[in-house]
């Protein structure tokens, strides 16, 4: 291999990489919060007893988990402004990355709770434990800790994922690599770096998560 | 053996010489009158220049400026296909009388043939939404610009807007069309001729040229030493752009006027 490398012709542009990745922190960390939010709520309409808001979120489900994410992407960016509803890009990436980690997370969160033996539920329903105390500890607690590794591993995805957004002027980390690509034509050492970042990025998140993890479900 | 061939070449371009001297020496625009037919190479490709519309036949600025030369000349017109690599070998091997085919003017190309006065806009520049008060790089302050990442516009507006200007980078030409169109943005910077397109599919957000960063207008290409049929089509290009005639072309193939440097005479 004879190629040159010239690491010092990406170093003008360090905050703009610094940027990018601060922004991918951003995005990725409203969108994990907000999107296990909504996998929760819609893991308890896809296990509830009425038929019509189970049937509900699985045409929610089966409509994200069987598109792109990118034509998701430019539907809430390009498509929405006809109906009225005009988003920033960074607005449209993070209502895309939420609506996208909901649909997963909801099923991750789904197979946990249908983990929970109903004998735990009739011991809750022989504690006098109201359905809400039945839901909140019996429940919905040991199950996300049942699928904490799964959904720490979708988090990562929807933050690899997240490289995507770049394609609606968003200037996140994929954002920056591919502006400095276009100035400096110093490709290799650009996405050297970039995939550096991303893997730094994900074995932090990762670390991250266990601290949360380790927290949240402590035996007390 | 060595010698051999190099006596070869010098015989073979000794002929080449002899059989080309009478095609130099006569003049190309005579030679138009007496057979009654200008040949032009046209776009075949590249709306709204020239391509094939509707109807399977070429339209388009530079179809409609060659039978408007040769209308004038009282000849029949010959229109003949070419893509942008072949059309200065084609005139060059005389093939064709005139290139009419979105040409710009370099110095290399100089070198090897003749420009008429310029007849068509190319350029690249900040187009927008009607209302918006934008004439010149400085006032783009405050407002946001889309364009397209990497492309010569961007590498070109990033050199000479006002720092607080935002610009909004998309991956690629068909992104940034549509995030104007979606609304998303109220100014992009692009080449006149995705202006053209985006103002013929889409009359609902009106877009005006704000000002021109770089400016390659069309020249008609003719072949060296045609001084008298240079003359005539320049004579053409002033009468056309003094009747209004090519302006009418502008609008209707740009949906702008002629800009005030192509239209001077």
């Amino acid at each position: 291999m004879r190629y040159q490398f010239q690491f010092d012709a990406i170093w003008p542009y360090a905050d703009l990489l610094a940027r990018g990745v601060w922004l991918t922190i951003q995005l990725t960390s409203i969108a994990a919060v907000l999107g296990i939010a909504l996998g929760v709520l819609c893991a308890m309409g896809r296990t509830s007893r009425f038929a019509w808001l189970r049937a509900a979120v699985g045409v929610y489900i089966e409509l994200i988990r069987n598109t792109p994410f990118i034509v998701q992407l430019f539907f809430v960016f390009f498509g929405l402004p006809s109906a009225g509803i005009k988003l920033t890009a960074n607005e449209a990436a993070v209502l895309a990355m939420v609506i996208n980690m909901g649909a997963y997370s909801t099923e991750i969160i789904r197979a946990g709770i249908e983990a929970i033996h109903r004998g735990q539920i009739e011991a809750g329903l022989s504690l006098a434990l109201t359905r809400l105390q039945i839901f909140r500890y019996v429940i919905i607690k040991p199950a996300l800790e049942k699928i904490y590794p799964a959904l720490t591993s979708q988090f990562i995805i929807v933050m690899l994922g997240s490289a995507v957004v770049s394609q609606i002027s968003a200037e996140e980390l994929t954002f920056a690599a591919q502006f400095i690509q276009s100035r400096n034509f110093r490709s290799f050492e650009v996405y050297f770096i970039t995939t550096f970042l991303y893997l730094l990025l994900a074995i932090g998140f990762r670390q991250v998560f266990k601290l949360v993890g380790w927290w949240a479900f402590a035996r007390r | 053996m060595k010698l051999a061939t190099q006596a070869a070449g010098w015989a073979f371009g000794a002929l080449i010489a002899l059989a080309a001297a009478p095609a130099a020496l006569a003049d190309a625009l005579d030679d138009i009158t007496k057979s009654k037919v200008l040949r032009v190479a046209v776009p075949q490709d590249f709306a709204p220049f020239g391509s094939v519309g509707r109807d399977l036949q070429p339209q388009g600025i530079d179809i409609d400026l060659a039978r408007l030369i040769a209308k004038e000349l009282k000849v029949k017109v010959e229109l003949v296909p070419v893509t942008s690599a072949n059309r200065i070998p084609y005139l060059q091997t005389r093939k064709v009388d005139l290139v009419i085919s979105s040409l710009g003017k370099t110095p290399e190309r100089e070198k090897i043939l003749d420009f008429s006065n310029a007849y068509a806009p190319f350029f690249s520049g900040v187009f927008g939404l009607e209302g918006i008060a934008v004439r010149k790089a400085d006032d783009l302050g405050g407002k946001t610009v889309g364009v397209t990442r990497g492309a010569i516009e961007d590498l070109d507006l990033s050199k000479m807007v006002p720092a607080n200007t935002t610009i909004k980078r998309f991956e690629d030409n068909n992104a940034t069309v549509s995030a104007f169109l979606a609304g998303q943005v109220d100014l992009i910077a692009t080449g006149n001729v995705v202006a053209a397109a985006i103002r013929e599919r889409n009359p609902k957000r009106k877009l005006a040229t704000k000002f021109v960063i770089k400016s390659s207008p069309c020249y008609v290409g003719l072949n060296k030493g045609e001084a008298r049929l240079l003359a005539k089509v320049n004579e053409i290009l002033a009468a056309k752009k003094r009747s209004g005639e090519l302006n009418q072309l502008s609008i209707k193939w740009f949906g702008e006027p002629l800009p005030a440097d192509i239209a001077k005479i």
